[in-house]
């Protein structure tokens, strides 16, 4: 399938209205990366060859073994369950349709903390083997080490599965199942034909839900800190605190974004392999396949297992803490510090899923290579660590604001000072440059999903681009543009290491106040606070369920959830 | 605190940079946890009427302050140990302060020899034994944590966290890098498990009997012991004995949190003189009653666990001169492995 649409003949100038905005789009949340980028161009005497000789692989190896395994844990996770809850037919079913994207809420160094906490030597499990066995010591029998590479990927797996689990969802749910029906009833058995039908054709939305697992791995810094696992985003901090070398810290860093760019290139190769589009308009009902009594209680059970561990056990200590403690958080400006978080939050969803649209329509328009090859690249600020990308950001922003002072002070007399540095401002400019990824894929994979023959149509018929984008793409895609923007939301509610650095003077959010207890593993005092982070991101979690049930033309209206 | 509106988002762009110039305020940037150190800036405002505005970083302090070049906001910087006022005086974004009453208050040792920065309390970095399994004579000096008796017994946080990098570049300082090289290698050698978690963390250690000794700073042990939150720890505690290392020699190490005021800062004799306050009686005592820091001023009364300690001999190595060692003491954790743990 050529990439581009019909009715839209070559042009000796490839700028259009929709092209610029993207082109605008893709070089504005470029900058900070261009500024990392640019930052590692500096000198730094013999980092290199002390990180080669010392602990370079060990960096390398942790990093890839923690992405292989994060890489297993949330597509086995994220594929199964949604393919149960999709097919099949069991108690809790309707639940957990949704409850399965409630770890995602859950900011993962809570996780670590709250597992590590019930896993370790004082822990509830191993107090219970204790007392069970007679055993007196940690000398007196073994344990897995849970502050280990095997640690991290379990935490991580468990929140970062739903982003597998909401887009293979989607796949699912807007599938023909024509295809698996018929390999049924050629005699494959329900297994085989999952493997061999119903996999493949959901590959392209699995394989952008492992590219957005797999970058939060690689920036992920607070966790791997706790589980005491040296990656290379360990050896950036390092690099940086310790060396005081920011050129090798962003050296390091454009590793990762090197990194990001084989896991594009991964992800683009999986879906220009196979290519799909929705042609029939008839869409059959869901199967809705009944199981057996045993069958039943183990999809019920494995269903379940992600979301008692990744939400409900976190929920349930955060919970018992917060009644304690409540007081402590209360009296710390407890209501400015949601107001605040809610507010960034919002301000940053909607602006990342505009951008988000903008460029990925404006990509899909664009018969230039090079415009999507530019997309991409706007979009690796995922991949970077916060703080990092923080860096870059205050760099060019530092600069802008004072140029333009300069220039007020020279044309009109007046100091400006700092207009955009340490405002409100600069954190939703850096959430946007953080979560484009978020936003851009989520709706490009949405708009893949439309034929453009429809496109063509509506062109034909002498629509605009932009008429066509609101009256024939956009009510066919709002459930990927909604789902981007509560995506955007729930991550913003969780951000930490760029809120720290851009935040003004006297303001805190949430996840700043939280992290000053996290950050001492005192997180009693704290609970209040960490369990709102996790409560609010519930409601935008049923509101994205029902987002992508809806996405099935004819599916359980009204009872969607 | 502040609070953002939801209209006056655009608002705050023109606002927000206009607030920081007004008289009667000082601007700090702080690597300190402000629940810590806010009872203390809320005491100055009292007594001075100046208004402290506040905002924490975990990193990023040197680039937020030379980004903003000639319109940075801040006027001083709080750190929690030695390390990160070093990078901000090798960035060159401090600015000397010679101040009587800074230079006669706070030893030599522990402030910058031009002024650039101010230690405001000191923590000793000493080591924590069981009180069951380890004999009163059995640990003397920081040397001996490397000794083979010590195989399989004892419990660090990584070695790449500032106050252990402190450490071992006091060990290269006083003894050279090679010398350095071979004890931080007997330490790797006796750990009893993977350096991780915190401070609080190794003295759980001892008392799930995982290790016998752990390095830590002294003023957990404090907090640890008062608790109420978390009464668990106060069990912990009770499995360890405080050990300042070689008192018969040249003191135990010491780290410092401190203070530096920031080139061209905008409220300069604001920020003076909140230095000047953090070293006054009343000041140095809420850091000692309250986080149980050791008071780089003579005689304040400090907490009474403190005080049931005892005197002990710091050790009076320049804090620039351990500084000055940081990058080989971060350089030589990743030689010998430390992080790997005892198996290397």
């Amino acid at each position: 399938m050529s990439g581009v649409p019909p009715g839209r003949g070559r042009r000796l100038l490839p700028l259009d209205g929709w092209t610029l905005i993207a082109v605008l789009i893709a070089t504005l949340v470029a900058v900070p990366i261009v500024s990392v980028l640019v930052t590692a161009l500096g000198a730094t005497d013999d980092i290199w060859r002390h990180l080669f000789t010392t602990v370079l692989a060990d960096y390398v190896g942790n990093t890839l073994w923690l992405m292989l395994g994060v890489g297993i844990g949330v597509v086995g996770i994220g594929t199964s369950t949604a393919w149960l809850v999709t097919m099949y037919r069991f108690p809790g079913r309707r639940i957990l349709a949704w409850a399965l994207l409630l770890p995602f809420a859950v900011p993962s160094y809570i996780l670590a903390f709250v597992i590590t906490d019930q896993l370790e030597y004082a822990g509830n499990v191993q107090s219970a083997l204790r007392s069970v066995f007679g055993w007196q010591s940690a000398r007196d029998y073994w344990f897995p080490e849970i502050r280990s590479l095997g640690g991290a990927v379990v935490v991580m797996s468990l929140v970062l599965y739903p982003y597998v689990y909401l887009l293979a969802r989607t796949a699912f749910l807007t599938q023909s199942f024509g295809l698996f029906e018929a390999s049924r009833s050629l005699g494959r058995g329900p297994l085989a034909s999952f493997f061999t039908v119903a996999v493949p054709l959901a590959r392209p939305a699995i394989a952008v839900g492992l590219a957005l697992a797999l970058m939060e791995t690689l920036n992920e810094y607070g966790t791997i800190a706790f589980f005491a696992v040296p990656t290379l985003t360990a050896g950036i901090f390092d690099v940086w605190l310790n060396m005081d070398s920011i050129a090798g810290a962003a050296q390091l860093a454009s590793v990762l974004v090197a990194f990001t760019f084989a896991l594009v290139l991964i992800e683009r190769a999986s879906r220009r392999s196979r290519r799909y589009h929705d042609t029939t308009r008839r869409v059959q009902a869901l199967p809705d396949y009944p199981l057996s009594a045993g069958r039943a209680a183990a999809a019920l059970v494995w269903c379940a297992m992600p979301v008692v561990l990744g939400f409900g056990l976190p929920a349930l200590v955060l919970g018992g803490y917060a009644l304690t403690f409540y007081a402590e958080t209360l009296a710390a400006d407890y209501l400015d510090y949601v107001w605040n978080s809610l507010t960034l939050a919002a301000w940053a969803a909607v602006a990342t899923a505009l951008a988000g649209i903008g460029l990925a329509y404006g990509v899909r328009l664009s018969s230039q290579r090079a415009m999507r090859g530019l997309a991409e690249f706007a979009s690796v600020g995922y991949a970077i660590p916060g703080a990092v990308l923080a860096i870059g950001i205050l760099l060019p922003l530092g600069a802008f604001d004072n140029a333009v002072d300069a220039l007020s002070r020279t044309v009109f007399d007046v100091p400006l000072g700092l207009l955009v540095s340490g405002t409100a401002a600069a954190l939703v400019i850096g959430y946007v440059a953080r979560f484009l990824s978020l936003g851009y894929r989520t709706v490009d994979s949405g708009l893949a999903r439309v034929t453009p023959s429809i496109e063509g149509a509506a062109r034909t018929l002498g629509a605009s681009p932009a008429r066509t984008l609101l009256r024939v793409h956009l009510p066919l895609v709002h459930p990927s543009v909604l789902t981007a923007a509560l995506l955007v939301f729930v991550d913003t509610m969780k951000e930490l290491p760029l809120t720290l650095i851009l935040r003004p003077f006297n303001f805190d959010t949430l996840a700043t106040f939280v992290y000053q207890y996290a950050s001492d593993e005192l997180l009693e005092e704290c609970a209040l606070g960490a369990l709102t982070i996790v409560a609010a991101g519930v409601l935008p979690v049923i509101l994205m369920s029902r987002a992508i049930t809806g996405s099935r033309p004819g599916h359980g209206r009204g009872t969607a959830w | 605190m502040r609070r953002l509106s939801v209209p006056l988002i655009s608002l705050a762009l023109t606002l927000g940079a206009a607030t920081a110039h007004a008289a009667g305020e000082v601007n700090l940037y702080s690597y300190r946890q402000p629940f810590l150190i806010e009872p203390i800036l809320d005491e100055f405002t009292r007594q001075t009427g100046i208004e402290v505005n506040f905002v924490y970083a975990a990193q990023g302090m040197v680039q937020k302050i030379q980004a903003a070049g000639a319109n940075n906001p801040a006027d001083a910087v709080l750190t929690a140990d030695i390390g990160r006022l070093d990078a901000l005086r090798q960035a060159d974004v401090l600015e000397a302060v010679d101040s009587p009453v800074l230079n006669a208050t706070i030893p030599a040792y522990l402030r910058h020899p031009e002024g650039l920065w101010f230690g405001l309390t000191t923590r000793a970095r000493v080591a924590l034994v069981s009180k069951e399994r380890v004999a009163p004579d059995e640990l003397g000096t920081l040397a001996d944590l490397a000794e083979a008796k010590f195989r399989g017994r004892i419990c660090s946080r990584s070695g790449k966290h500032p106050y252990n990098v402190a450490l071992i570049a006091s060990a290269i300082a006083r003894d050279g890098e090679a010398a350095a090289e071979r004890w931080l290698s007997g330490v790797r050698d006796n750990l009893a498990r993977r350096p991780q978690g915190n401070d609080r963390a190794q003295t759980k250690g001892i008392h799930e009997g995982v290790c016998d000794v752990a390095i830590s700073n002294h003023y957990y042990v404090g907090k640890m012991a008062t608790n109420e939150d978390d009464p668990e720890q106060k069990e912990w505690v009770q499995s360890v004995r405080v050990q300042f290392l070689d008192q018969q020699g040249h003191g135990n190490h010491v780290n410092i949190s401190g203070a530096g005021l920031i080139r061209d800062a905008k409220n300069r004799a604001n920020a003076v003189a909140l230095l000047e306050f953090l070293v006054s009686d009343d000041a140095q005592r809420m850091y000692a009653t309250v986080n149980f820091e050791f008071p780089v001023k003579a005689d304040i009364e400090t907490h009474p666990i403190i005080e049931a300690w005892g005197p002990f001999k710091a050790d009076t190595l320049s804090l620039q001169d351990i500084a000055d060692h940081r990058a080989a003491a971060t350089r030589l954790v990743d030689k010998v492995r430390f992080d790997a743990g005892p198996g290397g």
